[in-house]
């Protein structure tokens, strides 16, 4: 993983922008103020108001208001530490480095990119192809998304500014066509990576989601072991139904990491944790900005430090 | 859509119901669940509690009415706020209003994969369906191949709507930059599309701005100065009724900076609950214009906050449902139909008849979702419109004299239509088997009570008849519906699917 090492220390710039939205109000709220009653109540808006969701956050507020009540906790830094560890416990330890094919097998690893409509997949592929080329690996494109107008040239004109190829079908053809191709192409001109764009679908449409399942059979058929990651990209600007849409894609294609773009906004991106809770997929990659070059792998111990740590000056 | 949310009333009220007057404490209580209702719809924080102070305000000060149930008062209550909020100031003219001296400049506005340029297609179709001319303007010169997003769904609105004059896409593809690099050459693109509107004497001109983020402060003083330069008569804000508390923030912004007109929702066809709307509207005080409701070029829909309303307090979208079948279903059709039901006379070809309609008016499952309290029921339930595709196959491959009198076929027969359909032959025999049930049981209803008939629809299911006769067990006598005291409940409409 020796490209997440090598940006690794872009992770907290990008993140104290996050920390700066999300806790930086909660840190002016808590640190140096008495405990109590309305304190409480103002932390439960904080969480709510960060996308949390309501049963995330009433359950940490429970644990909050029972140890006032019992006397065991008195002043807002009590309350910052005991979240900071109920949130870094939520986050089990989980393989969040990218999943690669077996590298005596000789096959291209497959990495398959849905998401709802405007989530961001094709900037967020952008993004991940700079960090994998930037590692040293030669990616390859697959542009399934052949039914929005405009897309293929969109992911078209990346790979030009990215310097990678790209395998694409016709407007309007069959997606999972163009994943045929794109596999053949991989296994034939020896790529390390195959990342395949889909179209954007809301997790409503029976129809599309079972699509979506025709794309990832076709890639398992023709690579075995593939695809080796399922990245469901996420608005961080999502609200609730973010936890439906991870468990919706989740039973289509067997999601194994989400990638939370936009999180330079103001959103907080606080429902990562109410998905977390949901259905335990954990966050890879966050998008922070328009660039390639805006992406950072998601730590939540970092995420987490950064979430509540105080600056120093 | 707003389907968990009124998941969430219907239990706050169910509370309520049984309690003999409205108290301040049960008000509460019932309240507490409100709110969590509207926090998980994705509705701001202070919104909720607001609107949760003035319902119990209001409930307060209600006396208990005798005829009804607290539970159903309370709604009555809550229903009433909750449409004052999304309909607040809003004026009765619904649609886009006509400049004079033309051309009417319309500019869409708002955060990045919200939904802009699909939505000024959309847009753009409404007006032409109103035989209105259009210039798509692409002003988007940022996120790469934008400028040939919208030229090809213009093509496409050409293509898909043809009544009313040709829409004209506007752009210019050589001034696209990387992020950043042509903030205010938008301006001068607006610009130019308005002049070649003007001059084509075009009637109304769309302009499709770059997504932006609402702390960019560049790209907003970009907008600024479209709007000071060009003058737009309407700037919609375009947002995502996925979007979570957020949405407050960047609403707030947008409207501070460009004094938003109206506003649209997109992805409206997703399950989420949709809080945004309300957050939106409360923080802009603009209009909510239109629904995005499908991919499709087509689905925009003009917003009515009194069913929006209803949806939220599981009332079901009735409205529109009985539009959809009235589109569908001539009354001579469904008086026919009934008749035939009653005296148990119905033929396959009726059938398949009444399965078309019912599937012309849209995929099973968002057309149960407009039944009240269907909608909450069907969210786990995958309901398989292909189903339907299979029964057809059935039917289409029977002989007239089959489909007249299903009695006559036989071995060879069940064979052969199962060669056609290109199904088993089990499936032909239950096919056959489960259509006379049906058959038997609706001549039965036809002259029963609503509470028989509900007895007897649960009884079918039981039978299992139900499973593979979706369109007709699941809405029995859709032709005789039309008088309403007739149609069975909800739930026993909804059940079938749910034992798939």
């Amino acid at each position: 993983m020796s490209f997440l090492k090598s940006i690794f220390g872009k992770v907290k710039q990008g993140l104290a922008k996050t920390r700066d939205t999300f806790i930086g109000g909660l840190r002016s709220l808590l640190l140096g103020k008495r405990l109590d009653e309305d304190l409480i109540r103002q932390l439960e808006a904080k969480l709510i108001s960060a996308d949390v969701g309501v049963k995330t956050t009433m359950r940490l507020v429970k644990g909050v208001r029972e140890a006032y009540r019992s006397g065991k906790m008195q002043t807002g830094d009590e309350v910052l530490a005991y979240l900071k560890d109920e949130l870094k416990t939520m986050w089990p330890e989980q393989d969040r480095a990218l999943r690669f094919a077996d590298a005596g097998s000789g096959k291209p690893t497959v990495i398959l990119v849905a998401g709802v409509n405007g989530a961001g997949k094709t900037t967020s592929i952008a993004k991940l192809t700079k960090s994998l080329r930037d590692s040293g690996k030669t990616v390859l494109l697959g542009a399934c998304d052949t039914f929005r107008a405009g897309a293929v040239r969109q992911l078209e004109i990346w790979s030009e500014r990215l310097g990678v190829e790209v395998v694409k079908g016709q407007q309007g053809g069959d997606p999972a066509a163009v994943a045929f191709d794109a596999c053949d192409a991989a296994l034939a001109r020896g790529v390390d990576v195959l990342v395949l764009d889909t179209a954007g679908r809301l997790h409503t449409q029976e129809s599309l989601m079972r699509e979506l399942g025709k794309i990832r059979e076709i890639v398992a058929r023709k690579i075995p072991g593939g695809p080796h990651e399922t990245l469901l990209v996420l608005d961080a600007t999502t609200g609730q139904n973010a936890v439906r849409q991870a468990e919706e894609f989740g039973r289509a294609v067997t999601v194994t990491g989400i990638f939370l773009a936009k999180l330079d906004g103001t959103a907080k991106g606080g429902v990562v944790i109410a998905i977390h809770d949901a259905t335990g997929i954990p966050v890879k990659f966050v998008g922070v900005g328009e660039r390639p070059e805006d992406v950072q792998p998601f730590d939540p111990e970092a995420f987490v430090e950064a979430l509540f740590e105080v600056d120093q000056d | 859509m707003f389907d968990r949310l009124s998941e969430g009333f219907n239990n706050a009220f169910r509370k309520l119901s049984g309690q003999s007057r409205l108290t301040e404490a049960n008000i509460r209580e019932a309240m507490d669940e409100v709110r969590t209702a509207l926090l998980e719809a994705d509705v701001q924080y202070d919104i909720v509690n607001d609107f949760c102070e003035t319902v119990v305000q209001d409930a307060l000060g209600e006396e208990v009415l005798k005829s009804v149930k607290p539970g159903q008062q309370m709604v009555g209550i809550v229903h009433k706020r909750l449409v004052e909020l999304i309909s607040q100031g809003d004026s009765q003219t619904p649609g886009i209003l006509k400049a004079s001296p033309g051309p009417t400049i319309i500019m869409a506005c708002g955060l990045q994969g919200s939904g802009k340029t699909t939505t000024c297609a959309k847009l753009a179709g409404y007006l032409k369906k109103k035989n209105r001319s259009v210039l798509l303007a692409a002003c988007d010169l940022q996120r790469p191949a934008a400028v040939e997003q919208l030229h090809t769904v213009a093509d496409q609105v050409n293509r898909d709507i043809p009544s009313g004059p040709a829409v004209q896409f506007y752009g210019e593809p050589d001034k696209v930059a990387e992020y950043g690099k042509a903030v205010g050459v938008a301006v001068q693109v607006a610009q130019r599309a308005v002049l070649h509107a003007q001059k084509n004497n075009i009637d109304t001109v769309i302009l499709d701005t770059a997504g932006r983020l609402h702390v960019n402060d560049d790209l907003m003083k970009e907008l600024e100065a479209v709007r000071r330069t060009v003058q737009p008569h309407q700037i919609m804000l375009v947002v995502d009724a996925m979007t979570g508390q957020d949405a407050v923030n960047s609403a707030r912004v947008f409207h501070e900076r460009l004094a938003i007109d109206g506003v649209i929702l997109t992805k409206f066809d997703s399950d989420t609950r949709g809080g945004a709307a309300l957050t939106v509207k409360k923080v802009t005080g603009a209009p909510i214009k239109f629904i995005g409701v499908g991919e499709h070029l087509d689905k925009l829909e003009e917003f009515h906050a009194e069913r929006i309303a209803g949806r939220i307090l599981g009332m079901g979208d009735v409205v529109s449902l009985v539009e959809k079948a009235q589109e569908q279903v001539s009354d001579e059709d469904a008086e026919r139909m009934a008749e035939k039901m009653a005296k148990g006379e119905l033929t396959m070809d009726d059938f398949l008849d009444q399965m078309r309609s019912l599937r012309r008016m849209g995929p099973m499952k968002q057309l149960l979702g407009l039944l009240p309290g269907v909608g909450q029921m069907l969210k786990d339930v995958q309901i398989d419109d292909k189903q339907l595709d299979r029964v057809e196959g059935l039917v289409c491959s029977m002989t007239p004299e089959e489909r007249r009198d299903v009695k006559v076929i036989n071995h060879s027969r069940r064979k052969r239509i199962a060669a056609g359909a290109g199904q088993r032959q089990e499936a032909v025999g239950q096919l056959v088997k489960q259509f006379e049930m049906v058959s038997k049981m609706s001549k039965q209803m036809a002259g029963m009570s609503l509470k028989g008939r509900v007895k007897a629809a649960k009884e079918l299911q039981q039978s299992g008849a139900a499973a593979s006769l979706p369109g007709m067990a699941g809405l029995p006598g859709l032709g005789a519906g039309k008088r309403s005291t007739h149609t069975p409940s909800p739930k026993s409409r909804f059940k079938p699917r749910k034992r798939r």
